[in-house]
């Protein structure tokens, strides 16, 4: 199969404005289609800034450098635009919304055009009457942004952290959640602080991690090294350069 | 009524409104078989569903032209028509008249002296209504004043659902819209009025409402546009055992100012009751949101008040007055308020599922308004959702 690339991020400097520092510096980043890539790194190196860049969330400023979806540059286009054309981010730690979690799930059914899928299956159901997180508890928060993101069926599905702060049970729905989007051939970036989840989906369907370290990627390449050396060392193996 | 003394000493006349500028013309009956389709649509904008009934009242200007009780009820001896008539034809309604609520302002006192009609409706005792009354005041001409006076009579152990839309064709006018409801003992009221003014229309509704001992009373109040000045004080007495639920839905925006409120006085023992009002504000509106809870000495009751704001506009205001007045150590009466505005967060997160910003807005805004629809009875609620969406869409 050939594979074709769907983001493409080139020399990507952002920051926010009118503050000096960079965020991010210098990313160059390439997904193919349909595959899963992780992106780990410290506290504070940048993870969340990159994947609200790709989606075109503010304040994030691009100062140099392009994202490009589906060989279209989407630098400047605003979030719902990207999010039609197929990219989906389940948010770290998504805000209340006071709408009822029913009303939303079905007003982004009938705008993806997507089947209805079931609740029980993210242990989801008891919440659907409620206002959108408000009073879920963690494990709760991210298996219905991760029920909501597999809504959009997107091309690429970018997950923040969908492993922190959750119990074991919620972890394997959250895997086979993830599995889902990957049997769906969906390309997925995800985003995890110690690589815990990465051991329900199992390491052989990533195909590259990367690691951040202060605003810029220092390795991206093979899964299985890198993580070793990540729960070995800590990520000051990577400050000095492996 | 002699109003002589009463008018002096009550010209309190909030927002200063001059009552005297407008057209007061002449009451009158002229029945028509069918409504015309025109005033069927406009009922249908704000609500009512005049040929879905039980029964229904139209009104137009100064002039009823159009009521009917379906057959199987007036055999139970549900009655609607006009208050004229009734006030002629009944005697004992003129036990109901001002009883409810007294003529203590200008705008009441203006409605008892100009009075144009109104509806009475009466459910005798243990008569259950399967559909709603459906009543709608409409002006038509400008610069026309709309003083009625409304009589509701609920009888021990009796049912019914009240929908009255009001609106106006024409861009200036005054309504004045005075109404009693005497809810039974175990009897249950669920009254809904939907308004939807134009731009340059003073609106002033007074309302007083009995709730006699295991009588239960909702309220739910849809302003779609309130004109350019409304004030409205809502007051419930209620009696052992019995409940009230005030729903206010306000959408206000342009230069309108609107107070808004209710107050309900704990009389019996067991009584219960809520405030609720929900608003949002948009361009230069500045709202008001008042509630009071009274418990009267020794009654042991249980209220709750709620006023939330929704600023949509940096030039909007909003202002939350809840009271609560107790002189009694049985009761339990508690209130929150919140004034604020849709965060970047919610905004962007709604962006990011791919709803465009306004989509986002009008999601958050119809989220905030959805309150107290689990207190109507199923067959309205449908109605009452379409209302809510042309709010939200509609900003």
């Amino acid at each position: 199969m050939i594979n074709i690339t769907l983001l493409e991020i080139n020399d990507l400097w952002v920051k926010i404005p009118d503050q000096k520092e960079y965020l991010l510096r210098n990313i160059d980043l390439r997904i193919n289609d349909g595959e899963v890539h992780v992106l780990m790194g410290p506290n504070g190196s940048g993870k969340s800034t990159l994947l609200k860049t790709i989606m075109g969330i503010p304040p994030y400023e691009v100062v140099r450098g392009s994202i490009k979806f589906m060989g279209k540059d989407i630098t400047k286009l605003k979030p719902y635009e990207r999010a039609k054309m197929g990219i989906g981010l389940a948010f770290q730690s998504p805000p209340r919304i006071y709408v009822k979690a029913n009303y939303i799930v079905e007003l982004m059914t009938r705008k993806f055009r997507t089947q209805r899928i079931p609740y029980s299956r993210f242990g989801i159901q008891h919440l659907i009457e409620r206002n959108l997180y408000e009073g879920f508890s963690g494990g709760e928060i991210k298996r219905m942004e991760l029920y909501i993101t597999l809504i959009q069926r997107p091309k690429l599905a970018l997950l923040d952290e969908p492993d922190s702060g959750v119990d074991v049970d919620s972890l394997s729905i959250i895997a086979e959640g993830i599995k889902e989007l990957i049997e769906n051939r969906s390309a997925v970036l995800l985003v995890t602080h110690l690589g815990y989840i990465l051991k329900f989906i199992g390491l052989e369907v990533v195909n590259r991690l990367h690691v951040m370290i202060d605003g810029t990627i220092v390795y991206s390449g093979n899964a299985e090294k890198a993580l070793e050396i990540i729960l070995s060392e800590g990520y000051d193996a990577f400050r000095e350069g492996i | 009524m002699r109003l002589g003394r009463e008018y002096k000493m009550n010209r309190r006349n909030k927002y200063e409104v001059d009552f005297r500028k407008y057209d007061y013309g002449e009451e009158r009956i002229n029945l028509v078989r069918s409504l015309p389709k025109e005033y069927l649509e406009k009922a249908k904008d704000i609500g009512v569903n005049i040929e879905e009934g039980d029964g229904a009242y139209f009104q137009i200007d100064h002039n009823i032209i159009y009521r009917k009780e379906v057959d199987r009820l007036k055999k139970e001896g549900v009655i609607i028509m006009s208050i004229k008539e009734a006030l002629e034809k009944l005697k004992w309604v003129e036990g109901y008249y001002w009883k409810a609520l007294r003529p203590e302002d200008e705008a009441s006192v203006v409605a008892e002296k100009y009075r144009r009609n109104g509806y009475f409706i009466y459910i005798p005792p243990g008569v259950k209504l399967k559909r709603p009354i459906q009543t709608c005041l409409l002006i038509s001409r400008q610069r026309l004043a709309q003083p009625v006076h409304n009589i509701i009579i609920v009888g021990d152990g009796a049912e019914a659902t009240l929908i009255t839309g009001c609106t106006a064709l024409v861009e200036e006018a005054l309504h004045i819209g005075v109404s009693e409801f005497y809810v039974g003992k175990d009897a249950k009221m669920t009254f809904i009025m939907i308004h939807n003014w134009s731009s340059k229309t003073h609106v002033r509704p007074r309302t007083g409402v009995i709730v006699e001992d295991g009588g239960i009373f909702v309220n739910y109040y849809i302003n779609m546009r309130p004109g350019i000045t409304l004030q409205m004080m809502p007051k419930v007495i209620l009696h052992g055992g019995a409940r009230a639920y005030l729903t206010s839905i306000i959408r206000s925006g342009g230069d309108a100012l609107v107070d808004i409120g209710g107050r309900i006085v704990f009389v019996g023992n067991g009584s219960r009751g809520e405030i609720v009002t929900r608003s949002i504000i948009a361009d230069r509106a500045n709202v008001i949101m008042r509630g009071i809870l009274e418990a009267k000495e020794n009654v042991n009751a249980i209220g709750h008040l709620e006023c939330r704001g929704l600023l949509l506009s940096d030039k909007a205001k909003a202002t939350a007055i809840p009271q609560l007045e107790s002189k009694s150590m049985l009761a339990n009466l508690t209130h929150e308020a919140a004034i604020g505005r849709i965060s970047d967060e919610e905004l962007n997160y709604l962006m990011a599922k791919g709803f465009t910003e306004e989509e986002a807005v009008s999601i958050i805004v119809r989220g905030f308004l959805e309150t107290g629809l689990e207190l109507l009875p199923e067959n309205v609620r449908l109605g009452v959702k379409i209302i809510l969406d042309a709010i939200s869409k509609g900003l």
